[in-house]
């Protein structure tokens, strides 16, 4: 493919978030939807929403609150819910982090999943951009995702139940992630990192605040890098 | 209906915002420039592929209402098999999502 020079990287990031438009615009509506009707006015649906701006927490906060759960309870369940995001932070560093601090501090705004994905992507296929084209890719990734992401929630939360919540929109997350996880199934180290979250998950789901996840996560890294350092190994042994 | 006071949820919101800001600005904001051993490099190179699919899994096969249904679950592997041979995302969404409100619109 050759290289989009002549379009400038905020374009490009832009272009490359589409498809999940799919997912976002219904999400933010069905929380704005939900939230309202659970009791909550419009300033603290945006706040939701503009605040925290990841919508597996803020939901999983909503059912904590509709569920009259402590407070603090709701936090922390939620936060470690984002705790993943800790990682794509990590991640992302050898990329962006010679950008300045406001701008790094801007990008850490957007470190949520589809951004975190775009980016990794094409930062393996492209890695001798500069710092900044990549910081500025990333943002328009991020950026139009997160106003969309607002304007949904909005458009929820005053619309209400004109909205239909029902229509299978829910499986448009998962199908969006595998979309982005499979072109990465690149090598055994890949698939074997990528196998062992999935099978650690599943065993791991009794584990409380969604920290199975974290554990399983950190397992699939570790296995993904020994199968590689495997195969280099075997490669060289040939 | 929730019956949290207005400064509850409020201090939810603020403390959710920042929590959720300090993780995301964790790595990137602290650690910036300086250098981090290959080791660790190498192992960041799979957070993707190491966390992603562990978001999807329990969606698909978890303990939720709409789990191990076979519909999804196909749609789910026609995605799967899309993505890896064209190697494109667009057309493994739509190969997924296609399917799932056409089989479920043939199927009612």
């Amino acid at each position: 493919m050759p290289t989009p020079r002549t379009r400038h990287p905020f374009v490009h990031g832009a272009l490359d978030s589409l498809p999940f438009f799919i997912v976002i615009v219904p999400f933010g509506a069905l929380f704005g939807v939900i939230a309202t009707e659970a009791g909550m006015n419009i300033a603290q649906v945006m706040g939701f929403s503009i605040l925290v701006i990841a919508g597996a927490s803020q939901l999983t906060a909503l059912q904590l609150l509709i569920d009259n759960a402590p407070t603090v309870v709701v936090i922390v369940t939620a936060l470690a819910v984002n705790m993943r995001m800790a990682m794509y932070s990590a991640s992302l560093t050898p990329h962006l982090g010679a950008n300045p601090l406001w701008k790094r501090a801007l990008a850490a705004y957007c470190l949520y999943d589809q951004p975190f994905a775009l980016a990794t992507v094409e930062f393996e296929k492209r890695p001798d951009r500069s710092p900044r084209d990549k910081l500025t890719y990333f943002l328009g990734a991020g950026v139009p995702l997160g106003l969309f992401w607002y304007i949904a929630t909005f458009l929820g939360a005053i619309l209400g139940e004109k909205i239909p919540s029902d229509l299978g929109v829910d499986f448009a997350v998962p199908v969006t992630f595998l979309a982005v996880v499979a072109p990465m199934l690149k090598s055994l180290a890949h698939v074997a990192a990528a196998a062992t979250s999935v099978v650690l998950v599943l065993v791991f789901s009794f584990m409380p605040y969604g920290t199975g996840l974290l554990v399983a996560a950190v397992i699939a890294l570790v296995v993904g890098a020994l199968v590689e350092i495997w195969t280099e190994k075997q490669r060289k042994t040939q | 209906m929730i019956e949290a006071s207005t400064t509850q949820i409020w201090i939810i919101i603020i403390a959710m915002g920042l929590g959720t800001y300090i993780i995301r600005f964790s790595f990137l904001g602290l650690i910036g420039n300086r250098p981090l051993p290959s080791w660790l490099l190498r192992m960041l190179r799979f957070t993707p592929v190491a966390v992603l699919p562990g978001v999807v899994a329990p969606m698909l096969m978890g303990s939720g209402a709409e789990s191990m249904d076979p519909l999804r679950l196909s749609c789910a592997l026609a995605t799967l098999v899309v993505g890896l041979i064209t190697r494109n995302v667009l057309y493994a969404i739509i190969a997924g999502l296609g399917l799932f409100f056409g089989l479920g619109a043939l199927l009612g």
